[in-house]
C-alpha cells in the first residue's frame, strides 16, 4: 500500500483531496462559481467577450413556459436540451431530428412532445441540479461534430477538456462517448479518455475503464495519433475563459464544430482527475511550476504556448 | 502562516479539552468509567409524639455537622405544615420545627446522605481552656480523690489515666468504696457526663461525641456516645464502657459535646428512631455533589444539572461529532463515495435504536421496496416535489406495514423500523433511482453499500459505551475531535481508493 503511495507520489498525481486543499479552495474564489454552474451566465457572459459558444435557442425559466417550448424549436430540425445547473453531463437531451411529429433522440428513441416537456419540467423542478433547487432549461445548438471524431465516437458528442491554471492550458484529454457511457462523455460513466500532446495536438494514449486502450471499444477504430485541427486557436480559447470568470483552476469543455470551429461549451469549476489517467501522467509538476510564475502573461495565446511549452519541458 | 495558524489552533483546543477533563479527573474526581460506583449511607432520623392539645409545638434536633472522614452529599428535611429553620453555630447544628397547633401523631423526619470520604480535611482542633476542679458533694470528695490517685498510680499519660478510671468504674465487681459515687452517677442517667465531670477533678479536658455505627438495615433509639480527652495536642476518643482508645471505623460524629439537646416542647409519647441503610450510586453524582460541597461551580454546569430526559438526548447528541469523524475518515482518507454526507450518521443513529442487524434488515427493506414503487411512480411522470412527497408517503405507509407484520410474526425488533428518520429514506431511494438512472445499477449499490458501511462503522463507533460515557462526563474532550477534524481538514495525501483509482500509475513505473 505505500509502496503504491510512493510511487503515486513520485508521478506527480494530484489526488482528491490535494485538488481541494491546494487548488480549488485556493484558486477559485466562491463567489464566482455561479459564473460556471449556471450555464446560462457563462454563455451570455462568453457571448459578450466573443468567445464562441453553440448558440442559444432559447430559455425555459418557469413550468407554464414549458408549452412554449415547440414554439422554441419550431425553426430548428436538431436541438439540444440543458438544465442551466446539471454536472456530470446529467439531464442533457439530445434530439437529432423529427419523425411523424416525433423527437429522435441520439439514442434513437423517439420522444412525444409530453415525454419531452416531462423531461424539461424535470429539469424546472431542480431534478439534475446540484442541491435540487429549481432550475432553467436551456435550449441551443446541436453541435455538429467535426468528422476527425467520427469514427471514435459512439453517439454523443466527444468533447476536449482542458484545464487551466492561472489562465496557462496545463493538460488536455479527449472524452469520447461510448455506448456503456450512453453518449455521455464522462469518464466514469464509460466513456474513453484520450491524452493530448499538448504540443502538437496530437492524441496521444487512451484510457477505458481504467485500462489503456488502443481502439474505441464500439467502433474498432483506433484512437491514437488523431490530429485536432485548429490546435493552438483551441487552446487560446481555453485560455481565455480565464479571462472569463477569473477561476484560477479551472476545466474548459471545448466541441469542435464541423462548421464552427472549437465552440465552448461549459466551464467547471472542480475539474476531475481522470485527466491524468487519460494523459498517462500526473498534474503536480506542471501545477507546481505555475504556481511559482510570479507574472502571468496577459495574453490568451501567449499563456497558450507558455503552456505547450511548460509540457513539453516537462515531458517524461 | 496558514499552517502555522491551523496548528496552533488544533494545539489550543487539545490543551483546552484535555486540560479540562484532567481537571475533573483529578480534582473534582470523576471516574474516567461509567461503572465505577461508591458505596453511600442513608441515615435517617424519625421524630414521632403526639401532639398536646391546645399547646405550640417545638421540636429541637441536633444535626451532624462535617463529622469526620464523611462528607454529606445531600440531606432533606419531611415535615408537613412545619416551620422549619436551621441554626448553626460553632457548637453544632441544629434543626427547629415548630408549629402553633396540632393535633394526634405526629412524624418528623431528617435525613442525610453520607460519604465515606478518606479526603476530608480534620478541622484545626483548638486547645481548649482546662477545666477547674468541680466542686463535688463533699461526700464524694474522698471517694473521687481516691479514684484519681490510683488511676495517677497506674498510668503514664492523660489517655492511659482516662483508661483507669473508665476501668474501675465499669469493672464487673466494682471496689466497695465506690458504690456511693456509682450510685450518684446512675441516678445521673449519663455516664459519659459524669465522667467528664471526674476527669475534671484531674483537669483533664474532656468532651462527649454523640454518634451511630453506620451497619446496613440498623435502627437504634438512640445515639452512642464515646468520650474524648485532650491530651496536650488532640482529642483521643475512649469507649465509655471499657476505656478502648478510637472510634470504631464505621462510627458517624452526630453531635460533639452536648450544648445542642434534643428537646421537645408541646408533645407527649415522644420517640425519636434513628435508621441506617447502605445504597450505591455512581461516582459521578458523588463528585457532583462534593464539588458543590467544595465551592467549585464547574459541575454545577455540567450536563448533569439538566433534567434527566434532557440529558439522555445529550448522552446521544454528543455522539453525533464521532460519526461525523468517522464520515470525514471514510471520505477524506478512505474515498469511500455515499448518498448525502452526513445520511450515514443519521442511519447509523437509527441503527443504535434498531440494533445493527434488524437495522440493515430493515433499512434494505424499505429502500427496496421503495425503489420498486418509486418506479412505478416513475411512469406517471411527476414533478419532483410531489414524487418526492408521494414516495415519503409510501415510505410511511411501508413502515407501518412492516411494523404490523413483525409484530403478527412475533419478532418485535421489526417494530423499531419507525425510528428509521424516514426523510432520509425518502431521500435515499430518490438519489439512488437516479443514480441508477444515471450512472446504471452498480453504480448505484456502490454507493448505497458505501453509504451503509459507514453508517456500520458510524454505528460501531457511536455505540462503544465508554466513549459515551466520557463525551457525556467530559464534554470537552470534543474538542480535540474538533483539533483532529480540522487537522483533517487541511490533508492532502491520496485517499485509499485513489491508490487503487491511479493503480496504472503504480504498474507502469518500476521503481
Amino acid at each position: 500500500m505505500f509502496g503504491t503511495w510512493s510511487k503515486l507520489r513520485r508521478a506527480g498525481i494530484v489526488g482528491m483531496n490535494q485538488r481541494n486543499a491546494d487548488y480549488v479552495l485556493r484558486y477559485n474564489k466562491r463567489s464566482l462559481y455561479p459564473l460556471v454552474d449556471d450555464k446560462l451566465r457563462t454563455k451570455y457572459l462568453a457571448t459578450e467577450s466573443g468567445i464562441a459558444v453553440p448558440e442559444l435557442y432559447g430559455v425555459i425559466e418557469i413550468e407554464h413556459d414549458v408549452a412554449n417550448l415547440s414554439d422554441i424549436v419550431k425553426d430548428h430540425n436538431d436541438f439540444v436540451i440543458k438544465p442551466a445547473h446539471g454536472s456530470g453531463g446529467n439531464g442533457i437531451c439530445v434530439i437529432t431530428g423529427r419523425l411523424n411529429g416525433r423527437y429522435r433522440q441520439n439514442s434513437g428513441d423517439l420522444l412525444t412532445d409530453e415525454a419531452i416537456e416531462y423531461h424539461v419540467s424535470n429539469i424546472l423542478s431542480g431534478l439534475y441540479s446540484l442541491g435540487g433547487q429549481p432550475d432553467q432549461a436551456l435550449i441551443e445548438y446541436r453541435v455538429k461534430f467535426d468528422p476527425l471524431f467520427e469514427a471514435v465516437s459512439y453517439r454523443g458528442v466527444p468533447d476536449i477538456r482542458t484545464i487551466v491554471f492561472r489562465g496557462i492550458p496545463v493538460a488536455s484529454m479527449v472524452r469520447l462517448p461510448t455506448r456503456m457511457s450512453d453518449g455521455k462523455a464522462n469518464l466514469h460513466q464509460g466513456a474513453v479518455g484520450t491524452g493530448i500532446d499538448l504540443a502538437t495536438g496530437r492524441t496521444t494514449h487512451a484510457v477505458w475503464q481504467n485500462y489503456p486502450i488502443e481502439q474505441h471499444p464500439d467502433t474498432g477504430a483506433t484512437i491514437s495519433g488523431l490530429e485536432i485541427p485548429h490546435w493552438h486557436k483551441l487552446l487560446t480559447l481555453a485560455a481565455q475563459c480565464y479571462d472569463l470568470v477569473g477561476l484560477g483552476y479551472l476545466g474548459v469543455d471545448v466541441v469542435l464544430d464541423r462548421e464552427l470551429g472549437p465552440l465552448v461549451l461549459e466551464l467547471n469549476a472542480r475539474p476531475g482527475l481522470s485527466i491524468q489517467i487519460a494523459n498517462g501522467r500526473g498534474l503536480r509538476e506542471l501545477l507546481e511550476k505555475i504556481e511559482q510564475l510570479e507574472e502571468i502573461p496577459t495574453l490568451a495565446s501567449d499563456r497558450a504556448a507558455l503552456g505547450q511549452e511548460f509540457f513539453m519541458a516537462t515531458q517524461i | 502562516m496558514r499552517q502555522l495558524h491551523l496548528l496552533l489552533l488544533t494545539l489550543m483546543l487539545c490543551a483546552t479539552g484535555l486540560g479540562l477533563a484532567y481537571y475533573k479527573v483529578t480534582v473534582i474526581g470523576l471516574p474516567l468509567t461509567a461503572s465505577e460506583q461508591a458505596e453511600v449511607w442513608n441515615i435517617e432520623a424519625r421524630i414521632s409524639f403526639r401532639a398536646k392539645p391546645d399547646s405550640a409545638i417545638k421540636v429541637t434536633l441536633p444535626l451532624p455537622s462535617d463529622p469526620p472522614g464523611y462528607s454529606i452529599l445531600d440531606e432533606d428535611f419531611v415535615s408537613a405544615n412545619y416551620g422549619l429553620a436551621i441554626e448553626q453555630d460553632d457548637f453544632g447544628r441544629v434543626a427547629l420545627w415548630a408549629k402553633r397547633r396540632a393535633q394526634g401523631k405526629q412524624l418528623l423526619f431528617y435525613r442525610a446522605v453520607l460519604f465515606k470520604d478518606e479526603e476530608t480535611i480534620p478541622k484545626p482542633v483548638m486547645p481548649p481552656v482546662y477545666p477547674k476542679v468541680p466542686e463535688y458533694p463533699e461526700s464524694l470528695v474522698p471517694v473521687i480523690q481516691g479514684l484519681l490517685d490510683k488511676a495517677r498510680q497506674q498510668s503514664a499519660d492523660t489517655v492511659s489515666f482516662s483508661q483507669r478510671v473508665i476501668e474501675q468504674l465499669n469493672a464487673t465487681t466494682p471496689a466497695p468504696e465506690l458504690k456511693l459515687l456509682l450510685e450518684h452517677i446512675n441516678r445521673s442517667h449519663n455516664l459519659a457526663k459524669s465522667l467528664g465531670w471526674i476527669l475534671a477533678g484531674a483537669r483533664i479536658p474532656s468532651q462527649i461525641i454523640r454518634g451511630l455505627r453506620l451497619q446496613d438495615s440498623k435502627e437504634y433509639t438512640e445515639l452512642e456516645y464515646f468520650l474524648q480527652v485532650y491530651d496536650g495536642q488532640q482529642w483521643r476518643s475512649l469507649n465509655i464502657k471499657d476505656g478502648r482508645e478510637g472510634l470504631p471505623s464505621n462510627f458517624v460524629v452526630w453531635q460533639v459535646n452536648e450544648n445542642k439537646q434534643f428537646t421537645i416542647e408541646g408533645a407527649s409519647e415522644f420517640s425519636i428512631q434513628y435508621s441506617v441503610a447502605r445504597t450505591l450510586r455512581e461516582i459521578v453524582n458523588i463528585a457532583g455533589s462534593r464539588s458543590a460541597e467544595k465551592g467549585s461551580h464547574l459541575m454545577e454546569f455540567s450536563l448533569y444539572s439538566l433534567p434527566v430526559h434532557i440529558q439522555n438526548v445529550y448522552k446521544v447528541l454528543l455522539m453525533i461529532p464521532l460519526g461525523a469523524f468517522v464520515v470525514v475518515l471514510m471520505r477524506n482518507l478512505v474515498g469511500i463515495k455515499t448518498f448525502g454526507t452526513f445520511m450515514p450518521v443519521l442511519i447509523a443513529l437509527a441503527f443504535r435504536e434498531t440494533e445493527l442487524l434488524w437495522g440493515l434488515i430493515l433499512f434494505s427493506l424499505i429502500v427496496g421496496l421503495g425503489l420498486l414503487l418509486r418506479a412505478y411512480v416513475e411512469q406517471l411522470k411527476l414533478l419532483l416535489v410531489p414524487r418526492l412527497a408521494s414516495v415519503l408517503t409510501m415510505v410511511v405507509l411501508l413502515m407501518a406495514g412492516v411494523s404490523v407484520i413483525m409484530h403478527k410474526l412475533g419478532l418485535e425488533m421489526g417494530l423499531s423500523v419507525a425510528l428509521f428518520p424516514m426523510v432520509i429514506m425518502t431521500m435515499t431511494i430518490e438519489r439512488m433511482s437516479l443514480t441508477w438512472e444515471e450512472a446504471g445499477p452498480i453504480e448505484a449499490f456502490k454507493q448505497v453499500t458505501g453509504s451503509l458501511l459507514v453508517a456500520v462503522i458510524g454505528y460501531l463507533a457511536m455505540n462503544i459505551d465508554e466513549l459515551q460515557y466520557m463525551f457525556f462526563v467530559f464534554p470537552e474532550l470534543l474538542l480535540v475531535v474538533l483539533a483532529i477534524i480540522l487537522l483533517l481538514g487541511r490533508y492532502s495525501g491520496y485517499r485509499l481508493t485513489e491508490l487503487w483509482r491511479f493503480r496504472a500509475f503504480a504498474r507502469n513505473r518500476p521503481s
